[in-house]
């Protein structure tokens, strides 16, 4: 057989016509092949993997020696070390997920990510996928040096739960960056303005470098809208179990609850959106009109 | 009992697509009418901006049309768009898609994921289609490192992985020197030839290109179709004359000379063909019908001059494109960029 015939069908009408597995199977194969590229390339370029774990170490070691010349309390040193290492997700959500879909247009990708068969919520899962092993690898590496560098102290009593938080935050963490990968294709250019936008005033809402509960009314209001802020909330309450930590936040079971709703509310939010952003963009002819 | 008549390729009827923009609207297709048959190799043939490519991208579900419908294989393009993909695929010229850092093997394994093949079927077929497209020394290069030709080889490579029934090629061959444009064209040939069923449909402005590959051809211009069939067929309808391109020794009393003998619709001197370096006269002939011939040639002879060579001209699709629009497709496009609106 010629290597130009591959899985022939009787007819068009025959091939187009998928079983349900079949089209389980490619959406689960393209979340794999569109995390590819991320895994690869983070092996291929090992400078950025030094770029994403130095950096960031130093930028939660400023807060350390703050804490320290202010004399408070030794778990501070571990909120701002939890911290710093959920800031890899973060920043992973906003410049990986959320303004992607703007350079995968600039680049020639969207339309034939468009154009082939499987779900577009299966690029965005991919891209997902790729990024969180990508951000996880700097999370772990700035968690792991911080806290044996400035001798932190965890005090887990309920692990499970603690695990349980982590993987849901970053479901509903990652369910928001799809949403934002939506809209940012809505607004076309602007995407990495807006990026820069959300970067800051989410870190300074979500507590990262200080506990969440500190900001009172404008505390509970991340808690309640940003998973970043409730996420990290529940871990600190978990994993310093033992510290004084400061009251005005709910209790990690409430955080849970936040967090699974926060996760269905984005993902719906996601296919939505793309839904509607597809069909927008179909009648502006924005898919693939590089200059729009 | 009759049997059901075979599902057209492409159905387009009354397509017409304006784009939103300041200070005017542009209509990008103005009522495309359009059929294509399954196992037809169609060419759109047209200056920039005639409207090929807003026809490809309504084609393959990436654009909608403002009017009017248009089916693949009798799937409506906006309401049917996942089987019409799960049977497409595309490939433009100049496509820069994908991402440097990965290799041409690993970027065709990536897209092969997004039909659906098996993760060790995938590397298989990118290894074989690796091969058949010429690309097997640059398999492990990165991509960012291809040359345009090579790049384009790979993108052609990704078209094929799904094997698909329709192949919308835009401008596949846009930038590449001969070698390279011809290795795309005998590779697109030897794919369509495997199995005569299925479907190209190819946007182009080179002439010879949509001469050389197409079956028929549509010549487009500012979105709408001027004219539809065989590339012999468009050339009849330029052809009502004979055309020769005579050179001779010499020629007393030049051109007028010979257009003044009989059956010679017109006779001027033709440029570009070294007449001079060799010291000889070339001249374009336009005879009423082949069998004038017979008395040019004899009245030449009378007249001294001795005939070096004669070549029968055929009509181009350039001709046809000047005989439907008035201008060739350069001095359209230089007509279109500098146009000041209204």
């Amino acid at each position: 057989m010629s290597v130009f015939v591959h899985h022939r069908t009787e007819s068009p009408q025959a091939a187009a016509d998928w079983s349900a597995r079949q089209a389980l199977m490619t959406n689960l194969r393209a979340v794999i092949g569109r995390a590819y590229p991320r895994v690869r390339g983070m092996v291929r370029e090992p400078s950025w993997v030094f770029f994403e774990m130095l950096l960031p170490f130093l930028a939660t070691s400023g807060f350390v020696f703050v804490y320290r010349a202010l004399d408070a309390p030794q778990e501070y040193v571990g909120f701002v070390v939890l911290g710093g290492a959920m800031t890899a997700f973060w920043l992973n959500v906003v410049w990986m997920m959320a303004s992607q879909l703007w350079w995968e247009k600039s680049q020639g990708n969207l339309e034939l990510y468009f154009a082939a068969p499987m779900h577009f919520m299966a690029v965005l899962f991919g891209m997902a996928v790729g990024g969180l092993f990508m951000s996880s690898t700097r999370a772990i590496v700035v968690l792991a040096v911080s806290t044996t560098l400035y001798g932190v102290t965890f005090a887990v009593d309920q692990w499970l739960l603690l695990l349980a938080v982590f993987v849901l935050t970053l479901a509903a963490l990652y369910g928001l960056g799809m949403v934002l990968a939506s809209l940012f294709l809505l607004w076309g250019r602007e995407a990495w303005h807006l990026t820069q936008l959300l970067q800051e005033p989410v870190y300074f809402v979500s507590g990262l470098n200080f506990p969440v509960g500190r900001l009172g009314f404008i505390g509970a209001l991340a808690i309640a809208f940003i998973p970043l802020a409730v996420g990290l909330d529940a871990m600190r309450q978990l994993a310093f179990a033992d510290a004084a930590y400061p009251v005005g936040t709910p209790a990690p079971e409430v955080e849970i609850v936040i967090l699974v709703a926060m996760t269905g509310v984005f993902l719906a939010l996601a296919r939505w959106a793309l839904a509607v952003i597809e069909r927008r963009a179909r009648v502006a002819g924005s898919l693939s009109i590089r200059w729009q | 009992m009759s049997s059901a008549p075979a599902q057209l390729a492409i159905e387009a009827h009354s397509v017409r697509r304006v784009y939103r923009a300041k200070p005017a609207d542009v209509v990008a297709l103005d009522g495309v009418d359009l059929d294509v048959a399954p196992g037809e190799f169609f060419g759109l043939l047209g200056p920039n901006g005639a409207g090929k490519t807003t026809l490809i991208k309504i084609l393959t579900t990436l654009l909608l049309p403002s009017s009017g419908s248009a089916r693949v294989f009798g799937f409506d393009v906006e309401r049917d768009v996942t089987r019409i993909r799960r049977i497409m695929n595309m490939v433009a010229g100049g496509e820069q898609s994908g991402y440097g850092i990965l290799t041409a093997r690993e970027q065709l394994w990536m897209f092969s994921q997004f039909y659906g093949l098996g993760t060790r079927e995938g590397w298989t077929r990118v290894d074989e289609l690796i091969e058949a497209v010429g690309l097997a020394e640059q398999r492990l290069q990165r991509v960012s490192t291809l040359s345009t030709g090579q790049r384009q080889k790979m993108n052609m490579a990704r078209g094929l992985l799904n094997d698909p029934w329709i192949l919308f090629l835009d401008e596949p061959t846009l930038g590449l020197d001969v070698g390279a444009a011809r290795a795309i064209r005998a590779l697109i040939l030897e794919w369509k030839a495997a199995v005569p069923d299925r479907t190209v449909l190819l946007t182009t402005h080179y002439m010879a290109e949509a001469d050389e590959l197409c079956d028929r051809i549509a010549i487009v211009d500012r979105g709408r179709v001027l004219a539809i069939g065989s590339p012999a067929e468009l050339k009849r309808r330029v052809q009502r004359e004979s055309i020769f391109r005579i050179e001779l020794d010499r020629l007393d009393g030049g051109s007028a000379a010979l257009a003044r003998l009989p059956g010679v619709v017109s006779a001027a001197a033709a440029s570009g063909e070294g007449g001079e370096e060799r010291q000889t006269m070339v001249m374009n002939l336009v005879l009423e019908e082949d069998a004038a011939l017979g008395g040019v040639v004899g009245a030449l002879g009378a007249m001294g001059s001795t005939i070096l060579a004669l070549r029968k001209s055929e009509p181009t699709l350039e001709d046809v494109f000047v005989e439907l629009v008035g201008r060739g497709f350069e001095e359209r496009e230089q007509d279109d960029r500098t146009a000041v609106p209204a």
